[in-house]
């Protein structure tokens, strides 16, 4: 359905904030970190107005605590932060993962390792869609490309999180963060709610008291707990990916990024096709689950591929993984605050 | 004709605990209980749990209860008494838990006001781990990881998390109590009905840190652990009323 609502002209950071609201997030718990205080700063101020809680938490260790037992209560509840703040979270990740808890978390990530600096980044690939925290979990990755994509998805990472009750990652950074952009700050449909009277904790009143764990020492109920998890895991991978493909009919070179990156690689694509070049893009916006089926229908018939990321290569052994054998994968990668730009791939489109 | 003069509180489930032998955990679940009782809080309560030997405290509290990160309680019950402020939030946490590695948590929690209940059970040693060194073990007392004893000038002194905590303004109610005999008992009663009361009451963050056995770990008797926590603990950790907002 074409959205007609008008357009302002919105921050990325402000539209992940809108967006919460938007899908019903009624409590946010944060610890300020650069490059994405626009969130905490604008709930503050806007999750009050709808009845909501914000609370400044002491620590990111405390803020994600406080987000679980807000989860664990039945409020639809986020948190965000950056590259040091969400390696501090990887404990409550962890926890949220194994008490089956929902949760949104937004990573506006920061260049690492250690404190790194605030420049744009998509160092944090590995710690998202490997769980990051201890535990053979994962969590849902959501990959936003723009401002609209930063409003839209944070409402649907509402949706996923209560749809499989487990904590789901937007993945973004200082140039989506900070970027303003016209966006429709109203959801494409209303927010799906889903039913959770079966195993919040408000009260055992009119029924047997409850319990919420990740420990389980006797017999084998770790083991089935685990086995529970990789059950909800299995039905996200098959129910869950989602990729953009663009100008994949003919191509025969793929340039395959997410997030900023794709964006410069669209423009690097345009480019190519401009000057007769039939190259084409996959973006994937679901980190995890990744959209391995897509991906592996593609390297069916396009045999060359050209990996793009501001890092040193991570989503890479993902796409390596996937593609069959005789495809030839190349990589261009921009660490540590580095952002390609279009020349810079166009030049190694022509290389591919 | 007989009358029944005691019986198991409604708030506590009919089952044995694996509790050690002289271990204080049992009674002041107990009192806990019947705190829950009196004020008729049994279906309005969630209860959070810490890591350390009550982390199992689920299968023994009959109300609701939710399994906090080690050191996160106050944290995790911040979360839903904030966006829940009509529940009976309650933390039980250790001394490893509470002082050590959740000193942040603990401070913040007590210094915005929660109004959250948090039961501080100090025993002196980690006991789920097998009896080293907490950050309330006693100087000179040994453990697993001061064999030699406890010193000041290798780990610091004890921290008296009743006498900092009562230093804070959201703090509304703190008291330390033990349970090493009867009498003392009944204090830990009234401390902790006092507790869930200036919770009900709005007052702000009410704590009450109970001196405890752990007989096991101590290498001793049941009932040399409680003339322990008399005679060693006590005259580290004065017994007392430290605020409260409401006397």
């Amino acid at each position: 359905m074409e959205r007609c609502e008008r357009k302002t002209l919105t921050m990325g950071n402000i539209a992940v904030a809108e967006g919460a609201i938007q899908a019903g997030c009624r409590a946010y718990f944060g610890y300020p970190i650069t490059p994405q205080n626009e969130i905490p700063e604008y709930l503050s101020r806007r999750l009050p107005e709808v009845g909501g809680i914000f609370l400044q938490a002491e620590s990111e260790l405390a803020s994600i605590n406080m987000v679980l037992g807000a989860s664990a209560a039945g409020t639809r509840v986020m948190t965000s932060s950056s590259g040091p703040g969400i390696s501090l979270m990887q404990e409550g990740i962890s926890f949220l993962a194994g008490s089956q808890l929902p949760a949104v978390i937004v990573n506006v990530m920061r260049c690492g390792p250690g404190l790194g600096g605030i420049k744009p980044t998509q160092a944090d690939y590995f710690q998202a869609t490997r769980g990051g925290g201890h535990g053979d979990y994962r969590t849902l990755v959501l990959a936003p490309n723009n401002v609209q994509e930063m409003f839209d998805f944070t409402v649907r990472a509402f949706e996923l999180a209560d749809k499989y009750r487990n904590p789901v990652l937007i993945l973004a950074d200082a140039i989506l963060g900070q970027m303003k952009e016209p966006a429709t700050l109203v959801p494409e449909y209303p927010p799906l709610d889903f039913d959770k009277t079966d195993w919040i904790l408000n009260g055992a009143h009119q029924r047997p008291a409850r319990n919420l764990r990740s420990m389980y020492l006797e017999d084998d109920d770790q083991e089935d707990l685990n086995y529970v998890l990789q059950r909800k895991y299995e039905r996200m991978e098959q129910d869950e990916p989602l990729a953009e493909e663009r100008w994949t009919e003919d191509a025969g070179l793929l340039v395959v990024a997410f997030g900023t990156s794709a964006r410069v690689a669209r423009a690097a694509v345009t480019q190519a096709r401009n000057e007769g070049i039939r190259a084409g893009v996959f973006r994937p916006i679901t980190l995890y689950p990744y959209p391995r089926a897509a991906l592996r229908a593609l390297g069916e018939r396009i045999k060359r591929m050209l990996v793009v990321e501001m890092n040193c290569g991570q989503m890479l052994e993902d796409v390596l993984a996937i593609v069959p054998p005789d495809v030839e994968v190349r990589f261009h990668g921009r660490p540590g605050g580095g952002v390609p730009t279009p020349d810079e791939i166009l030049e190694k489109i022509k290389e591919s | 004709m007989e009358t029944k003069v005691f019986a198991r509180p409604k708030s506590l489930t009919d089952v044995t605990t694996h509790y050690c032998p002289g271990c204080g955990h049992g009674v002041v679940h107990r009192l806990v209980a019947e705190a829950i009782d009196h004020f008729g809080l049994r279906d309005n309560t969630v209860g959070v749990a810490s890591a350390g030997c009550s982390v199992m405290m689920y299968k023994y509290f009959d109300v609701d209860t939710l399994e906090a990160a080690h050191g996160r309680a106050l944290a995790t019950a911040t979360g839903i008494k904030r966006t829940h402020p009509d529940l009976t939030v309650f933390t039980y946490q250790g001394d490893g838990d509470l002082a050590s590695i959740g000193l942040a948590e603990t401070i913040h929690a007590a210094n915005r006001g929660e109004k959250i209940t948090a039961i501080f059970v100090n025993n002196a040693v980690y006991g789920m781990t097998g009896g080293q060194m907490a950050p309330t073990t006693l100087p000179g007392q040994k453990t697993s990881t001061t064999p030699a004893g406890r010193t000041k000038a290798r780990e610091g002194s004890p921290l008296r998390m009743a006498e900092m905590l009562s230093q804070l303004d959201g703090v509304a109610f703190c008291q330390r109590v033990a349970v090493y005999d009867p009498d003392q008992i009944y204090e830990a009663r009234e401390a902790i009905f006092r507790a869930f009361e200036t919770q009900l009451e709005g007052l702000g963050f009410a704590f009450v840190e109970v001196l405890s056995a752990c007989p096991t770990n101590m290498r001793m008797k049941p009932i040399d652990g409680q003339h322990w926590v008399e005679e060693s603990m006590c005259k580290f950790y004065p017994l007392g009323t430290f605020k409260d907002d409401d006397a």
